[in-house]
Order: C-alpha cells, then structure tokens, then sequence
C-alpha cells in the first residue's frame, strides 16, 4: 500500500459504473519512432469517454508523445512515425486518408505553456469557430464565445474586456482560455499536456476544478508530472516508464493497490 | 577570512588585489571614451541638420526664391527660362511615383517570399534562396540603373507595347522596387521566424490549415516587424539615387502619367551637384533645401516607425 494516497485522495474512485464505460480511444500494438529512436513500444490501451485518463511517469517516458499522435500533431515533426493500432469508434487515426483538419476539430489540445494568440480576448476564443463553422452571424458568434468563457470558467473576469489582449490576462487566466478556445470548436476529445506545469498553485486548483467540471461531457487525457494532480482528477490511470506501459487501470487501483513494483514505487515518490 | 588550510591555493592566502584606484581611473577613462563615442555620432548628425538649415535658409534669403512658392508651387526649373521657378511639388511627385511603383513591386513579391521561406520551404531550400535573395541587396544600384535603362525600358516598350519616354518613372521605379524586395523579403521573414513556435502549434491544434496558420496568426503575429521592414524599403525607396539619376530622367514635372521623363528630389540634387554651375548661384542652394525636404520626410517614416512598433509590438516571453 502506497504511504501517500488514500481514498481520500481519489475523487472519482472506481465504481459499478466505470465498469461499463465504452472505449473511446482505443490503441493496439501503438509503436511510435522519432528516427531510429522508438520512443512508444507496444501500447495497448482503452481509454473511455466521457471520463478523465491520466498519463503519469518521469520525463522522456513518451507520455507527450502518445498525446499528440491522437490528433496528429506529430504530422509536422518531420522524423516521427508510427505503426499500430490508434482509432476512434469511428475514425482510424493513422490513416492517410484521415482529414487532420476535422480530426482536429474533434480532439482539442491544451499546451504545457499557456499559446493565447497576440488577439483579443474573443478573437481568441472565436477563431476556431471561424474556422470551421460556415454561415454564422454575428449573434451566434457572441453566444458561442460567452458559452465556451463560462464554461472555461473565465466569463466573470473577463466580460467586460473581451477587446483587449489575451496576452494581458495572467498565466492561469491565459490556461484557462485556451481551453476556452479548444472547446469553442465543439470537440469530443481534449487532450491537455502538462496545462498546469507553468501555473501557481491558486491557478492550477482552478484549472483542476475545470476539469472536474468538463468531465462527462468530454473525454479529456491529461498528461502531468504531478501525481496528485493524476489522483486528484482522473478516473484512469495509465503509468508510462521507458516508452511502455507499465500498468494502468483505475485511478483508485493504481494509486492504492498498484500491481507492480513500479508503479508502487513510482507513485510513492521513490523514483521519477 | 576563511580559515586557510594546505590544500587553498596560493593566491587566496597571499591576496594581493588590484588597486582600486587605478581601477576607479580606469573605469572613468572607460565611461568618457563611450560617452565620447556615443556623443559624436550625435555631434555628426546634428551638424549635418545644422548645415541643411543653414545652407536653406541661405537659399532663401536669395531675390529669385520665395518659400511660399517653394512650399506650395508646381513649377521647378532652376536652370532654364525667362524666370526660374522653385516649387517643390513636381520633385515630390517624381520621388513619390517612384517609391510607389517600387512598393508595388516590392511589397507583395517580397511578403509572398518571406512567408514562403519561413513557413512553406524546407530548411535545405530556405538555406539557398535566402542567402541568393539578399544577394540581390549586394549589387551595386548603378547596375540596377543601367537594368532599367537596357532591359526593363526595352521589354516595356517592345516586349509590352507600352509607349513610354526614354527615360521614365515606370522603370526606374521596377528597378528600385527589384532592389528593396530583399530589405522587405529579408526583414519580413525575420520577423514571421520571430513569432514562437506555440503560437503555430495552437493554430494547428485547433484544425487550421498550414495557409490559416500563416495568414490568420503567424502573418498577423509579425505585424510589427513587417510594417518596420515595409517602411525601412519605403525610406531606401524616396532616398535611392543612382537609379533614379540615370533612368529616371532629369525633367521636373507634376505628372499623373508614370510613363513620362520625370526627376525626384535625389536626382536634381545628383544633377545640380555634378553639373557646370557656379558654387553660389541660386540653383547651387536649391540642393539644401530640397535635402532638407527629403530629410524631414524620411525623419517623420522613422518618427512613424516607432510609433506603429509601439503600438503594435506583442512582447512574448
């Protein structure tokens, strides 16, 4: 049993119904290579919707790498590949026939650094919907920006700036609008990497906070150093080490009652 | 003192330091060597204003000049006629066809290159051409001139069939325009490189197309640079004299037609400056008090410059 988690610690602790969720993202035999180098050996993994999946381990153990395969944002590292299994229920993410841009559209990615866009405030927020929506008019804009802001939990401090720079807002504010901008496009997917490394405390609570929020309705994968971060707002657990999976499961389980050594030794803060 | 053992080298345990007063010489005689330096490139530039003003103002105490006329005619011949006029417009007009044809040329090839190389071409690619495009910049601009003259004046003509003099402001403003490509294409492309990584990675993120990630963030995003680039050109353009001397032609006119023989302010300056004139006839004047012209409007673009990097620059950390 691991010194530090208890199931206080664990806010979605598994239950009846985690049983039953649906894979949404599923990878089978995933390798992944930047190069000669393979960063990604072997992955087998069913990630649900709907709910939080955390990717844990120390750095360069490929966990960011996985991210940004599922919407492709490796496509421009000129060097990587892959091979396997990486799908959606309906969609084969490798495929060269895949649209990147509506693949995209459907699975949002939130940065380690807060990339606000040196615009304003709504343009931030608006310019996936201008991108991809035709045929909206001013009002549908409005109402869709005010909707992604106060989802993101950001509309209060921000309503009555929405002309002035993003850039002006602080690091946690800026975090919190590019997630407001992610979930502007309507995604299914948000993939966050690391979206709290470069907040304060106060900031990275209100960023958690978001996320337990958004939960259920998107099926969100966060990577982080912080394993209290991954136990405080995951449901699943999925623990990288050298390019493999080492275990995963729920987040009660890999916290509490981690099956290997590793893990155990890993979440209880000996390594990494 | 730390307590010395066997082991602490030498020079620790039998310090003997610097004198600090030379030290204390040595740094003054360090500050009064740059101040010196800093204050003469100053000293220089204001005694060169200094001369334009006084020179002008020489100029204008002369029977045959009026500022009046000069601010507000649209005749300049200095040379020929029963009256010499001395309007400054049909200069201005000549300076001004030029550096717009050349911004013409310039703007649009060069911003189209920049964003090519920084965000299109591979980096083997990006490494030939963009050395082979500031090559451009390194030839002399008194071969650009004779460019316009045999090439550029012939093509238009015969190539085109465009009816144009000899010497015209259309060719002479292609020319300056090929020359000031590289100073935008150059510049432009710094300032696109310049905008962060992340700020593409969002943009992709967020399903935009390579063509959406140039033009809707990274090309907004180095706004800044590329207007302080555009108008850098713009002030090489209005100041470029070789070019305009010899392709140009020599004939002051308030012309709306680019086809036409016309003379910028650089040019009568280069003609009054080379030719056979008394060193103090009026028109000898007239060369100050058209620089002076020339260098309130290249100071006001710069004044401009700083102004629009200021409004516009994003500090990204």
């Amino acid at each position: 049993m691991s010194a530090q988690f208890t199931s206080e610690t664990i806010r979605h602790p598994e239950s009846k119904e985690q049983k039953s969720l649906q894979p949404f993202i599923t990878l089978s035999d995933f390798n992944a290579w930047y190069g000669d180098f393979q960063a990604l050996h072997n992955l087998n993994l069913e990630i649900p919707g709907q709910r939080v999946t955390a990717f844990i381990g120390p750095s360069g153990c490929g966990k960011s790498t996985l991210l940004k395969w599922i919407n492709r944002m490796n496509d421009v590292v000129p060097t990587a590949r892959a091979s396997g299994g990486l799908r959606l229920p309906d969609v084969d993410i490798l495929s060269r026939s895949t649209d990147v841009v509506s693949l995209r559209r459907r699975i949002g990615i939130v940065f380690q650094k807060p990339n606000p866009f040196p615009k304003s405030i709504y343009d931030n927020v608006a310019f996936g919907p201008r991108l991809h929506f035709a045929g909206m008019n001013k009002n549908d804009l409005d109402e869709l920006v005010e909707w992604a802001l106060k989802k993101a939990a950001l509309w209060n401090e921000v309503k009555d700036r929405l002309n002035q720079s993003a850039l002006g807002l602080s690091g946690g504010q800026q975090q919190r609008l590019c997630i407001a901008r992610a979930i502007a496009v309507g995604p299914e997917i948000l993939l966050m990497d690391e979206p709290c490394s470069a907040l304060d405390p106060a900031s990275t609570a209100r960023v958690e906070d978001l996320i337990a929020e958004l939960r259920g309705q998107y099926t969100i994968v966060i990577v982080t150093h912080n394993m209290h971060q991954a136990a405080r707002c995951s449901d699943r657990t999925a623990f990288f080490f050298e390019g493999k999976i080492i275990e995963e499961g729920s987040t009660e389980q890999l916290f509490i009652r981690p099956a290997k050594q590793q893990t155990e030794d890993y979440v209880s803060g000996k390594f990494g | 003192m730390a307590i010395a053992n066997d082991a602490t080298p030498r020079i620790l345990t039998q310090r003997s330091l610097r004198s600090l007063g030379a030290t204390r010489v040595g740094e003054s005689l360090i500050y009064v060597a740059l101040a010196g330096c800093a204050l003469f490139t100053v000293l220089i530039t204001l005694s060169i204003i200094g001369l334009l003003i006084g020179q002008t103002l020489q100029f204008f105490s002369m029977p045959e000049t009026d500022v009046w006329e000069f601010v507000t005619g649209t005749k300049w011949n200095p040379l020929l006629g029963e009256t010499k006029h001395f309007g400054i417009w049909p200069l201005i007009c000549g300076t001004m066809w030029v550096t717009v044809i050349a911004m013409a040329i310039a703007l649009p090839l060069g911003l189209v290159s920049a964003i090519y190389l920084a965000e299109y071409a591979p980096a083997w690619l990006r490494n030939i051409l963009k050395p082979s495009l500031e090559l451009l910049a390194g030839i002399p601009t008194v071969v650009y001139g004779f460019f316009a003259l045999v090439v550029i004046t012939p093509f238009l003509r015969d190539g085109l069939g465009i009816q144009l003099d000899y010497y015209n402001a259309l060719s002479a403003g292609i020319a300056v325009g090929i020359l000031c490509l590289p100073t935008i294409a150059s510049l432009s492309e710094d300032a696109l490189r310049a905008v962060p990584g992340r700020l593409r990675e969002a943009a992709y993120g967020l399903g935009g197309t390579k063509f959406d990630v140039s033009m809707k963030v990274v090309v907004p995003a180095a706004l800044s640079g590329i207007i302080s680039a555009f108008l850098l050109a713009v002030a090489r353009a209005i100041g470029e004299t070789m070019i305009v001397a010899l392709a140009a032609g020599n004939m002051a006119r308030l012309t709306a037609d680019p086809r036409q023989q016309i003379q910028t302010m650089t040019g009568h300056m280069t003609q009054m400056a080379t030719g056979d004139i008394s060193n103090f006839g009026v028109e000898y004047f007239s060369i100050y008090s058209v620089a002076l012209v020339l260098f309130l409007i290249t100071f006001l673009l710069s004044i401009l410059g700083n102004i629009i990097r200021m409004r516009f620059q994003e500090a990204y950390d």
